[in-house]
């Protein structure tokens, strides 16, 4: 049988409000444990929340850099369970009535075809606090740290077909929520985390299988393996006549399975009532306008721009925009007067290569904008040629200066003075005179060979600087002559 | 100045003694911790005392009051309800569950009259978190009415409503969430408001029901009442649900003139139900207000009868989610050796709960259960909007509402201790207000067999002055209020 993925993926995103979205305890990443837990926080009898604005304010950028609609009154509710981590026995979230409703979220696949996702929702509570399995022996320690931080958790419809279209949404959910500053996004550190959706059915069937949810997935590469080794799973009990049973499971990395994660099949109750001790959200639309006021340009907009403004090809639009940092480094570059081809390819490539081989972001590259900016201008300018560009570039990398200091420094300059070219060629030619023999007896394409010898000759004389457009021309020249 | 003077002063009266220098705050004091310490043995009206803290914020007041510089309540003693968190001094809620706990910050309604310069003597009895009209549920034991030992007095703020009429304190706390002020103050014979939702902060008081919460003063006035609710109000930052409303100084809102003042009677709560006897002293206070210029008007409230109905859906649902932090995991109590995680929930919770506490979160509970919700919780908030209708609908003609506080009097302990909704009658005068968010004050309206009645008043939202002036009028025209218990009976 041939069957069909069906996947829909619920995403929640750590916002990067300074402080917890119901208390006044920081939310950097890797304190001690329970070093920022307040009272709130812990749940302490008494204690009451109080709404962080910022956090209304990330959420609402979301929901209009995914132009979805807004809701004008959104509500909290309570989800109720018991767990250790969880200090109050319930979790502040958005039940009936979510501060992001029904929208449309345009993913750029690798060939800059644009695939719709509808989003159902996006709605805010608070992240539970971690149990600690591994710090005590035969005790379980509770780190209230991450507890009462804010989360978006946002919604698709099933409207995936592959894990690849599953990968290329998280990856453009990702830029988009750098791009707006509202999560630092960082996956390691449990920035974004995915829960999937997934079923099968057959091939042309509207209907929709029975689904499993993986839980807390945390990589885009885990994303991938786990659909792949969950639709391995479910076709194989289809194929066998079975069915699947509806549960929630998780992701096993290191066997490259996924698991059942409760053994009771008992649905879990989680009896969500309003929220008592907060008011609605309300929002108008001059507070829309407001945010709308302060949303950069995303990155579909910045796609087409650098394919209109810049002259570049999809592929190397899609590469650059995602990171807004490398996006902000390829303008830079241009705007420091580096041609905007040649900077993508520079940026794509070396550069590229070099930060990944020292594991070191963008914003922190040695070479600094207007330093590829200079060599490029020297590239273009026939100061360079492109193998002595490279040299300049692992200087630059290196710190040793601006493109010019180093090319002064280390005496780079290319040679394209015609007078004193036409000299080597010459003192080339003179030196080798069997291969000038073998030359001229050979026939137009042995010849283009052949002239191989005397161009590396030559490139050798001059140590390399030699502009080699203009020796070919010069050798060319000279050879002809010999007849 | 006699104990006895010291004892059954009012907060303005004493206020004036202090800065007249006619006594000391620390006089006073002691006269109070005395007065506790010799009659708690048979009231048992207070949980914790704190006397050596209060000597010292007590000589501090004096100190400031030889200064000049004085809040509104310096120097004058008080209790607060075990409900409200107190820096460092233990707070129960009633419950075996906080027996233990210490909290290390005070509630806004503490800090605010601590800033006024008022002296905490204790923590009063309640009932277990709250859950109760009679003060049998605490932990800590029953209250024994002052009028009565033999009798309930009332509750949830059943201590602090004992310990007022007692001579304990001038001052103290309660917290009303279906009538727990109302219906023991009318039980004890003193004032008691609930201020509209809202009014009052409700961060650092420990939650039963989150929407219907109300803290307010307990006093031997409408005009102390008056001070300390301006010392209590106020929006706060740290309670999203807190009024952000100017607060008038309500003492010198009083003037006593209510001509004109139009007062709805609604047929509902005087229907035949309502005991002959109560009905009596009700009319009889209602008439001393028409003879000072008021008028009374027949009005209706349909929806009368489903408010505790409704109460006792959303009251039990919203306790059952706040009542979820005590798990023993993080403080409050912890069974002995739990076996593994189940273990540790169901006996720290079993253990630490009591039946009432257990009963109303079992309750609340099954109101959220998957396939109840709409049944119980929706319908439930949807009756208690057109319970609040009603009362808008009846305010367009009226300017206030008045009815019984209670059904009836004081009633021995036990009588309706076994008959869960015959206790949960004792509020159907007062469930309403809450579920409406609406003021609501008892006043003394005389005795039935030598035991107090209360007078309701309820106002609309956010007039506590008109109430408080009413009230402030009847005590003005009548003694009701002067009536004490035999305090040299409660000393051993």
């Amino acid at each position: 049988m041939s069957w069909e993925t069906v996947i829909g993926l619920e995403v929640h995103l750590q916002l990067a409000t300074q402080s917890k979205i119901f208390s006044g305890s920081a939310t950097v990443f890797g304190a001690a444990p329970n070093e920022q837990a307040d009272a709130v926080d812990l749940g302490m009898p008494g204690m009451l929340p109080v709404l962080n604005e910022e956090a209304v304010r990330y959420a609402v950028k979301f929901g209009l850099g995914i132009g979805a609609r807004i809701g004008e009154r959104s509500v909290f509710d309570r989800k109720n369970y018991f767990y250790p981590d969880l200090p109050k026995g319930y979790q502040v979230s958005q039940f009936f009535a979510p501060i992001v409703c029904e929208g449309v979220f345009e993913v750029a696949l690798e060939d800059g075809t644009l695939y719709p996702i509808r989003i159902t929702r996006a709605h805010l509570e608070e992240d539970a606090g971690k149990s600690v399995h591994d710090a005590f022996s035969r005790e379980t320690g509770i780190d209230l740290n991450r507890a009462g931080t804010p989360l978006l958790e946002i919604v698709t419809e099933p409207d995936f077909r592959s894990a690849e279209q599953a990968v290329a949404y998280l990856k453009a959910l990702h830029s988009l929520v750098t791009y707006l500053g509202i999560s630092d996004g960082n996956m390691a550190e449990g920035s974004m985390r995915c829960d999937i959706n997934i079923s099968l059915r057959e091939k042309g069937s509207d209907a929709l299988g029975t689904r499993t949810e993986i839980k807390n997935v945390n990589s885009f590469r885990f994303v991938e393996r786990a659909i792949h080794s969950e639709y391995e799973r479910q076709a194989d009990i289809l194929d066998n006549g079975g069915s699947i049973t509806q549960e929630t499971r998780l992701y096993d990395a290191e066997q490259n399975v996924t698991r059942s994660m409760r053994s009771k099949e008992v649905a879990n109750d989680y009896r969500y009532f309003p929220e008592p001790d907060l008011l609605p959200i309300v929002i108008d639309a001059e507070y829309i306008e407001s945010v709308r006021a302060t949303l950069p340009e995303l990155p579909g907009a910045k796609r087409m721009r650098f394919t209109a403004e810049y002259g570049l090809n999809e592929y190397d639009a899609a590469l650059l925009v995602p990171n807004h940092s490398l996006a902000d480094y390829f303008e830079s570059v241009v705007t420091a007067g580096g041609a905007a081809k040649p900077a993508a390819n520079w940026i794509l490539g070396d550069l590229t290569a070099a930060l990944n081989r020292s594991e070191t972001d963008i914003t922190d590259s040695p070479v600094s904008a207007k330093q590829l900016a200079g060599l490029i201008v020297r590239i273009e300018d026939g100061t360079l040629s492109s193998k002595l560009a490279k040299q300049v570039f692992d200087a630059l990398w290196a710190g040793e200066g601006d493109a010019d200091q180093i090319i002064e420094a280390r005496g780079l300059k290319q040679v394209s003075d015609s007078g004193a070219l036409e000299s080597m060629v010459e003192a080339v030619i003179a030196a080798n005179p069997a291969q000038v023999a073998q030359y001229l007896a050979a026939d137009e394409a042995k010849q283009k060979k052949l002239s191989g010898f005397f161009v590396g000759q030559i490139m050798k004389a001059s140590k390399g600087q030699a502009n080699p457009q203009m020796v070919n021309e010069l050798l060319l020249l000279k050879l002809n002559d010999q007849s | 100045m006699t104990d006895n003077a010291l004892l059954s002063g009012s907060v303005s009266a004493l206020r004036q003694q202090l800065r007249d220098r006619a006594v000391s705050s620390e006089e006073l004091t002691r006269a109070c911790l005395e007065r506790i310490e010799a009659c708690n043995g048979k009231l048992n009206a207070v949980i914790t005392m704190c006397s050596e803290l209060a000597i010292d914020s007590a000589r501090a007041a004096d100190k400031a009051i030889a200064k000049g510089d004085f809040g509104s309540l310096t120097g004058i003693p008080l209790l607060h309800k075990d409900i409200f968190c107190t820096d460092g001094v233990r707070t129960t809620c009633g419950s075996r569950m906080l027996e233990q706990f210490v909290p290390a910050y005070d509630a806004t309604v503490v800090s605010k009259m601590k800033a006024e310069g008022a002296v905490m003597l204790g923590k009063c009895n309640m009932d277990e978190f709250a859950m109760g009209s009679s003060n049998e549920t605490s932990f800590f034991g029953t209250v024994k009415n002052p009028w009565d030992l033999n009798c309930v007095p009332g509750g949830s703020s059943g201590g602090s409503a004992a310990a007022l009429a007692a001579g304990m304190a001038p001052l103290v706390t309660g917290t009303d969430t279906g009538g727990s002020i109302r219906q023991p103050a009318s039980l004890c014979g003193v004032t008691g408001l609930k201020p509209t939702y809202g009014r009052v902060s409700r961060l650092g008081i420990i939650a039963f029901a989150s929407s219907l919460d109300q803290a307010g003063p307990m006093a031997r006035t409408a005009e102390d009442c008056a001070i300390a609710l301006t010392a209590m109000a106020g929006i706060d930052a740290g309670d999203s649900t807190s009024a952000d409303l100017p607060v008038p100084d309500f003492h010198a809102g009083l003037n006593h003139d209510i001509q004109g003042l139009r007062i709805g009677l609604p047929r509902e709560y005087f229907n035949d139900d309502l005991d002959p006897e109560v009905r009596e002293r009700v009319m009889t206070a209602l008439s001393v207000l028409e003879q000072a210029g008021a008028t009374l008007v027949d009005i209706e409230l349909p929806h009368s009868h489903y408010a505790i109905a409704t109460y006792y859906v959303i009251a039990p649902a919203e306790a059952s989610a706040n009542l979820a932090r005590y798990d023993g995991v993080r403080f409050g109590y912890r069974c002995d050796e739990p076996v593994d995680l189940e273990d540790l929930y169901l006996r720290s919770r079993s253990e630490g709960f009591g039946e009432e506490v257990q009963r109303r979160i079992l309750v609340g509970t099954y109101a959220l259960s998957a396939g109840f919700y709409d049944a119980y919780f929706n319908k439930a908030q949807q009756v208690r909007r057109v319970i609040t209708e009603d009362f808008t609908r009846a305010f367009d003609r009226v300017d206030v509402i008045a009815g019984p506080s209670a059904p009836g009097i004081a009633f021995p302990f036990g009588a309706k201790q076994q008959d869960p909704v015959a206790m949960y009658m004792e509020d159907i005068y007062t469930l309403a207000v809450n579920l409406a968010g609406l003021p609501g004050l008892s006043t003394p309206a005389g005795l039935i067999n030598g035991m107090p009645v209360g007078l309701q008043l309820i106002g609309k939202p956010f007039d506590e002055q008109t109430i408080l002036n009413a009230a402030h009028r009847l005590q003005r025209d009548t003694d009701w209020h002067l009536a004490r218990p035999q305090l040299e009976a409660l000393a051993p």
